[in-house]
Formats: structure tokens, C-alpha cells, sequence
């Protein structure tokens, strides 16, 4: 195997390597030895705190499956309304007139550069202040206004490179029939960017699930998260068996997730119909920071 | 107008939210470059490590990770960290936490500036009889190291933000006094606003210079 940083290997490199391996493994091992022997010592390794969640449906059916159901609500509900908020905002930005423009452009980096925690303790205070929503429900409202605002913006940022990835052939050509700007965004720039940006909206979708985890320690919104410490405490604190479990269904998740994002991408990339333009994974974390915008660069198309 | 700050002390509580950014920062800084080391390497043992981690770190919530560093950690295996007060052993386990999580986007920041240097490059350095060393230094990691200051700039911002969820364990930074000066107060808006303008003196300051300075050192391509 050969990369940038080093050439196909020889004999001598191939038996350096093996040294590494071993010393590797034995390094990696003696952690792995020092982790088991201190969760022992504290007996969090008993069969006794682990069973719930290999035998029997009690503990998923009253504390992991309706925690996760409320992530996955939260989740679902941000996502479905950040959607479009963030279409106007980053049409918005490109807009030719500047007093269209500029307030999106500062509403966007606005919201980008504050963190979701705080803006989902404002939304909390600001629902059962000014609203008479069920306090029972205010958390959920209050998680999904933070995740709402942050991100929109991120979302504005995704649908704007998304459109400048089209060739700029594309908007000509549209001008050149006779097109309104109206219509040019509406059918020709928009559906080939949501193609493009559906890769990256969905890698956006993992950070949403990771964010909704905030709302059930901080804001007591009962997702899966905050099923933990219920859990432990009745199944004899079990404090690490719950933690690796909760861990371990939101990796799955996201994992999934990614994947799914990282496969549209390569379909995507390979398809024949599209312009060859698309907003890759990658993309999310950089749209993400304030002050920052993704550089869009058109990909060759291949002819047949 | 300003006299519900009265009793707060606001620069204590900024000021632990850029405590725990540069110490994170740093300490991520260095094992994401571990992390990314192995990751480029020719070893596949630590290759397949590397890989792992950062696909398993990625994909937990940050607040699970440092939830876990305190109600884990600390009080069911007794780790504290060398130091016997609470506030002290939060702070830590924060830092810890954080630079558990963060590593991990720093090492694909890195990997990803690696991968934009062509093989071309390395090739040709080859050719003309440049050693191991020499490639590395002269021409692989000079390039390398131009293009990731953008995404490391990005990785800095979120931290900056990522901050706020030492909140969940008690640490006394912005995001836990906002919360508490709500609780206490009546002046919702104003107190958000000057939260909301904290961060922003935070974040927006290092995204303009880095993301300018990022674009200055870039390589054209």
C-alpha cells in the first residue's frame, strides 16, 4: 500500500512494522487489562447489572424505548422545521437586493456563533414565560426552538453552497429562455440542489441527535439521555452498564446515519443525470462555525 | 438598564468557558495529532485503532461522554483526577471529557489536510532522491499543515461552543451562570443578550481571522 507519506514497503519496513504492531498491541492491551481490573475492583462488572439489558424487555420497554422515542421526536421535529426556515434564509443571502441579504447574512451568523445549550435555556425560560404551553411539555419545546434556530442557520449555509455548486451554466441558460429569477430558483437551481445537498443534510441530522442529548441533561427533557440515571438507580447503580448502552444506541444511530450520508454521496458523485455537483459530508462540519463558508468547486463532468 | 449583572460575576464565569477552551484545545490538540498519526500510518494494528475511535467518538453525544466522566468516572469508580475538591474534579473531568470528544475531529481536521497534499507531490520528491525524513518535512507537512488551518479554525469554534455542556456536571462557566441568573431574575431578554453577545466576542472573532488567515496560507490548487 503506498500513500503521500510513504512508499510500498520492503522487507525491512515490513518487519519494523511487525515491532510496532507488538508493542502496539501490548500498550493497548495493558489499558484494556488496567480498565477491566478497575471496574471489577468496584463490581460493575457483576452479571447482576447487565442482565436487565440482555434478558428480558422490562428495561428497554420502560426506560431506553421511550427515551429514545423523544430524541428521535426532537430530532425529527428540528430537522422538519429547520428545513425550510434555512431554504429562505440561504435564498435569502443570495439575494441581488442587499436589505434581503445582509439581515439574513447577520441572522445566520448570529445564531452560528452561539452555542445550542444557550439558546435552548432561553427558549425554556421564554415558554414558560411568555406562553402558557404545559410545563410537562416545555423542555421538548425548548429543545427543539434551540436546535430550530442553530440550525436553520447551519441549513441556510448548506442550501447556499448547495445552489452555488451548480454549474453556472444552469441559471444562464434558464435566464436565456426567458425564466423569471423567481422561476430559475424555483425550477431549475432548487430541485438540483437538493439533490446535491441531501448528503450533507443528512450528516446535519447526526448532529442534531447528538444535540438532543443536551436537552435531557440540562433541561430535564426525558430522552434517552436522561434515562440513565433513573435506570441506574433502579437496577443497583449500574452506572456504567446504562452509560454503554445508551452509548452504544446512539452510536448504532449514528453510525447508520453517516453511512446512509456517506452512500448518497457516492451515488450521487457516480450518477450520470446530475451536473456532478455535490455538497459532501464533510461540508457539515465546516458550515457549522461562524465566519465561514465552504468553497464550492465544480467537478469535471466525464462524458460516456 | 445593566443593574440585573449586580451580584453575578460574569468575567469569572467567561473566563472559566476560556479556560476550558484552551486547555481542551491543547490537549486535543495533541492526541487529535496522535490520533491522525496513526491514522496516515503505515502500521494497519494502529491504523484499524485510529479508525475506531474516531468513528466511535464521533458518533456519542458529547454531553453522554462527559455525563459519563462525572456520574462514571468519578463517583462509581472514584477517579478524581488529583484533587479532592468538587469544583476542582468537575473542571477536570470537563477538560477530559472534552478533549476526548474534540480529538477526534481534530485528527480528521488533520487527516483531511494530509489527504489534500496530490501523491504526485511525494512522487517527485521521491524521484530527485529526497529520503523519508525530507519528504515529510519538506514537502508533504508544509502543504499539509497550510490547508488545515481553516478546519482547524472550525474545530476551535465549535469547541469554544461545545464548552457550554460542561454546564450538565456543575461547572461554574457561562452557560450554567446564564441559566441560574434566569432562574433568579426577571429580565429575560437582556440577560440572553448579553450571553448571546459573550459568545459572539467569542466565536465570531476567531472564525473572521482564522477563516482570513486560513484563506491567506492556503495552497491553490
Amino acid at each position: 500500500m503506498s500513500s503521500v507519506l510513504y512508499d510500498a514497503q520492503g522487507p525491512r519496513a515490513k518487519r519494523r512494522n511487525v515491532v510496532f504492531s507488538v508493542v502496539f498491541l501490548a500498550a493497548l492491551a495493558a489499558v484494556l487489562w488496567w480498565v477491566y481490573t478497575m471496574l471489577d475492583e468496584k463490581g460493575q462488572l457483576e452479571w447482576v447489572l447487565w442482565k436487565p439489558f440482555f434478558t428480558g424487555t422490562e428495561a428497554w420497554s420502560t426506560y431506553l424505548w421511550p427515551g429514545l422515542q423523544n430524541t428521535l421526536k426532537a430530532a425529527a421535529l428540528s430537522m422538519v422545521i429547520a428545513l425550510p426556515l434555512g431554504a429562505v434564509l440561504g435564498i435569502a443571502r443570495l439575494s441581488e437586493h442587499a436589505w434581503v441579504r445582509v439581515p439574513a447574512g447577520a441572522v445566520v451568523e448570529f445564531f452560528r456563533a452561539i452555542p445550542v445549550l444557550v439558546l435552548m435555556i432561553f427558549g425554556l425560560a421564554l415558554f414558560s414565560e411568555y406562553t402558557n404551553v404545559n410545563a410537562d411539555d416545555r423542555p421538548l419545546y425548548a429543545v427543539v426552538t434551540g436546535l430550530v434556530l442553530y440550525n436553520s442557520s447551519v441549513l441556510a449555509e448548506i442550501v447556499r453552497a448547495g445552489i452555488l455548486s451548480l454549474p453556472r451554466g444552469q441559471a444562464e441558460a434558464a435566464l436565456a429562455v426567458g425564466l423569471r429569477k423567481n422561476q430559475v430558483m424555483r425550477f431549475i437551481l432548487l430541485p438540483q440542489a437538493v439533490t446535491a445537498m441531501l448528503p450533507a443534510i443528512v450528516s446535519q441530522l447526526v448532529v442534531i441527535v447528538k444535540d438532543t442529548a443536551l436537552g435531557g441533561a440540562v433541561l430535564t427533557f426525558p430522552d434517552l439521555m436522561a434515562a440513565v440515571s433513573p435506570m441506574s438507580a433502579y437496577y443497583g447503580a449500574n452506572t456504567i452498564a446504562s452509560f454503554t448502552i445508551v452509548a452504544v444506541i446512539y452510536i448504532v444511530i449514528n453510525f447508520a446515519l453517516t453511512s446512509f450520508a456517506s452512500w448518497l454521496e457516492g451515488r450521487l458523485r457516480r450518477g450520470k443525470k446530475s451536473t456532478g455537483a455535490v455538497l459532501g459530508v464533510d461540508a457539515v462540519d465546516e458550515l457549522s462555525a461562524p465566519g465561514d463558508h465552504v468553497d464550492v468547486t465544480h467537478e469535471v463532468e466525464k462524458g460516456p | 438598564m445593566f443593574d440585573f449583572l449586580e451580584g453575578y460575576d460574569l468575567w469569572e464565569a467567561f473566563w472559566t468557558t476560556v479556560q476550558l477552551t484552551v486547555l481542551s484545545a491543547v490537549g486535543s490538540l495533541i492526541w487529535g495529532t496522535m490520533l491522525a498519526a496513526m491514522r496516515v500510518g503505515p502500521v494497519p494494528l494502529m491504523r484499524g485503532f485510529g479508525t475506531a475511535y474516531v468513528n466511535i467518538v464521533r458518533n456519542i453525544p458529547l454531553t453522554v461522554i462527559i455525563l459519563f466522566a462525572s456520574l462514571g468516572l468519578n463517583q462509581t469508580l472514584g477517579i478524581s483526577l488529583g484533587s479532592d475538591q468538587v469544583d476542582t474534579t468537575n473542571f477536570r473531568l470537563a477538560v477530559l471529557g472534552l478533549i476526548v470528544y474534540t480529538s477526534a475531529f481534530v485528527c480528521e481536521a488533520l487527516r483531511s489536510g494530509i489527504n489534500t497534499v496530490p501523491v504526485g507531490q511525494a512522487e517527485a520528491a521521491r524521484a530527485i532522491g529526497l529520503n523519508f525524513t525530507q519528504v515529510l518535512t519538506l514537502i508533504v507537512l508544509p502543504q499539509a499543515f497550510r490547508s488545515v488551518v481553516g478546519p482547524l479554525a472550525n474545530v476551535l469554534i465549535a469547541l469554544t461552543k461545545n464548552t457550554t455542556v460542561a454546564a450538565a456536571i456543575g461547572v461554574a462557566e457561562a452557560a450554567l451562570l446564564m441559566k441560574e441568573m434566569i432562574e433568579n431574575e426577571a429580565q429575560l431578554i437582556a440577560i440572553s443578550a448579553v450571553f448571546a453577545f459573550g459568545f459572539v466576542c467569542l466565536t465570531l472573532p476567531t472564525g473572521l481571522i482564522l477563516g482570513w488567515v486560513s484563506k491567506k496560507v492556503a495552497v491553490k490548487r
